[in-house]
């Protein structure tokens, strides 16, 4: 099974407190540490996976720039054969349709039988993957938390529902899936298996090279922009406990007690 | 300006608590609008939905199919596709069912899509805009979506307040017969039932949950003798499963189970709205957290910035040496 993961590089959360810039009208970006978008981590080693079950090749591919590459080898050096940027100063600035468009050019320049992407990224809009199957007219399933692979080009998947349910449906090949986390449990990459794969050449692809309009994608395309960050402040703020450890600890214990009872 | 439509999620009848927060963000974005609810499915289950609804729209367009009685979303897109006028605004809830209709309905209405509004800042020319969250809700946004072709909405569950309204004598409008037959390349095949878990964490009074801040595994043991020792349950947030540190049993949030204890201890939980959307009956919340800009310290009662894995120990500590004094 040919199979491509579109991932993407982004700010990473669990290692930065994600704050305001000084001009309040962005965060702050210097020293934020990036690393893989975590639900395209979890498509990627669901593809190998597949891949190893019955067969296949794994592309990971993500637009952006040189400064990306470093999750493409992190993917490669997870096992995935391939890793492909997409890159041009035509596609800066572009929104959520604009990289389904420039994604929907590179599937259609393979012969892919399955694209996977992340459920969501940092924006958390859970966008791209369904636009770019409705591109391809491919069927679409988001927040997928299995798969198994049919006879007849066909899927059995379980997208994951409210409740901890599972709503199982059968799926036509060629398609796209959004990955939910916990599907799998992501393999380790060590610092050697980065450096195995340091010197592989990584393609690049560009605007022309897709055939991909310039005037359809990028800013000037974009019919959804970003203005500014902010703080919302959405409750009324917790009452902040500001006491030595001991006094804090005697405080939740009292407050427990009052509130909830100890059993 | 624009028809505004609201995609109404509905399931045995029962219209989601979403379709009365869908006709208030419709009159958010303008106040003249007078929304339009879409009612997709068949037989009684969508008459019954239809009725339900009659509160919060004065017009509901219905497309009843033997094929819609599940809520597929490549069906349905394909049937709003043919029913719904160009330009038009189309919100839909920002669940799991607006994840898997609402991206793809956006690109076949060849409109613009903006996914998980939580408020609407107005209109400005061709421009709506909008707040959304970005990072786990740790910062927000305010962004402009040109909807000069339409636009599709998701909208975050929860986030607006539904209007007083009395029912109206609305006008139902049956749209089946432009839609035609159907067919998908996703066929439904049935729900699996989550498992019940060891400890039923919807039961309990007092929680000791966890999130991404217990860092490994081996540190969940902390949470448990917590727990154990103020006779509470060890709940979750989404990563510690993901992590497979604890079973699914555990995770409260949308995806998880709805809980509604007295008091809810959020350790090392950031406060990401499909967390605290698991959270029912306003539990006293007490959040302990090493960031001190983490968002549940918005929405908890009280709060502490100290790392989980000293405070927990103590607290455990002071539980017991308690216990200890009250049994002599």
């Amino acid at each position: 099974m040919e199979i491509l993961v579109c991932a993407r590089r982004v700010p990473d959360t669990s290692e930065n407190e994600i704050e305001l810039n000084s001009a309040g009208n962005d965060i702050e970006r210097d020293e934020l540490v990036y690393s893989i978008n975590e639900p395209d981590n979890y498509a990627v080693e669901e593809a190998l996976q597949i891949a190893a079950r019955i067969g296949g090749n794994v592309t990971v591919v993500t637009v952006g720039s040189e400064d990306d590459e470093e999750i493409l080898r992190r993917e490669m050096a997870m096992g995935a054969n391939q890793g492909v940027l997409i890159t041009d100063e035509a596609f800066n600035g572009s929104d959520a349709r604009g990289i389904a468009t420039i994604l929907q050019g590179f599937v259609r320049k393979g012969n892919y039988d399955l694209i996977l992407t992340g459920v969501q990224a940092e924006d958390g809009g859970a966008q791209v993957g369904g636009m770019l199957a409705a591109m391809l007219d491919y069927p679409f399933a988001s927040l997928v938390n299995s798969i198994e692979v049919l006879e007849g080009r066909k899927l059995k998947v379980s997208r994951e529902i409210e409740g901890g349910n599972k709503e199982m449906s059968e799926i036509d090949l060629p398609c796209v899936l959004s990955i939910q986390t916990g599907i799998n449990e992501p393999r380790y990459v060590g610092m050697r298996g980065i450096r195995a794969v340091a010197s592989v050449p990584i393609p690049t692809f560009g605007a022309s090279d897709l055939g991909v309009d310039p005037g359809a994608v990028g800013e000037a395309a974009a019919k959804v922009k970003r203005v500014d960050y902010f703080i919302l402040e959405f409750g009324k703020g917790a009452e902040m406990l500001k006491g030595s450890r001991e006094e804090n600890v005697d405080k939740v214990l009292e407050l427990v007690a009052a509130k909830g009872g100890l059993k | 300006m624009a028809r505004i439509f609201a995609y109404i999620v509905h399931k045995a009848g029962v219209a989601d608590d979403s379709a009365a927060q869908l006709a208030a963000a419709a009159k958010k974005i303008d106040p003249a609008a007078s929304p339009i609810a879409l009612l997709t499915g068949f037989g009684a289950d969508l008459a019954a939905a239809c009725s339900a609804v009659r509160a919060s729209y004065a017009e509901i367009w219905t497309i009843s199919n033997e094929a819609l009685a599940y809520p597929n979303a490549e069906l349905i897109r394909k049937s709003l596709v043919k029913v719904v006028p160009p330009g038009s605004i189309v919100l839909v809830a920002h669940e799991h069912f607006g994840i898997d209709l609402a991206p793809g309905l956006s690109i076949k209405l060849n409109s613009t899509f903006v996914s998980d509004v939580l408020d609407i800042a107005g209109i400005e020319g061709s421009d709506l805009k909008v707040v959304r969250q970005e990072f786990g809700g740790q910062v927000s946004a305010h962004v402009r979506c040109n909807i000069s072709s339409g636009a599709v909405v998701t909208v975050r569950p929860g986030a607006f307040k539904p209007l007083e309204s009395a029912p109206v004598a609305a006008t139902v409008v049956d749209k089946s017969t432009e839609v035609g037959a159907l067919t998908a390349g996703r066929r439904y095949l049935e729900t699996i039932v989550a498992e019940a878990g060891d400890v039923d964490i919807t039961k309990q009074n007092v929680l000791v949950s966890i999130g991404r801040g217990i860092q490994k595994q081996e540190n969940v043991a902390i949470a448990q003798e917590l727990a154990e020792a103020l006779g509470a349950a060890v709940s979750c947030s989404r990563p510690v499963v993901d992590a497979k540190w604890l079973g699914k049993s555990r995770q409260v949030g949308s995806s998880g189970k709805t809980v509604k204890p007295k008091v809810y201890l959020a350790c090392g939980i950031s406060g990401s709205f499909q967390h605290l959307a698991g959270l029912k009956g306003s539990p006293f919340l007490i959040a302990i957290n090493k960031n001190p800009k983490a968002p549940i310290f918005q929405v908890a009662d009280v709060g502490i910035v100290d790392d989980i894995l000293e405070f927990l120990p103590e607290l455990t500590n002071k539980v017991r040496e308690m216990r200890s004094i009250a049994a002599k």
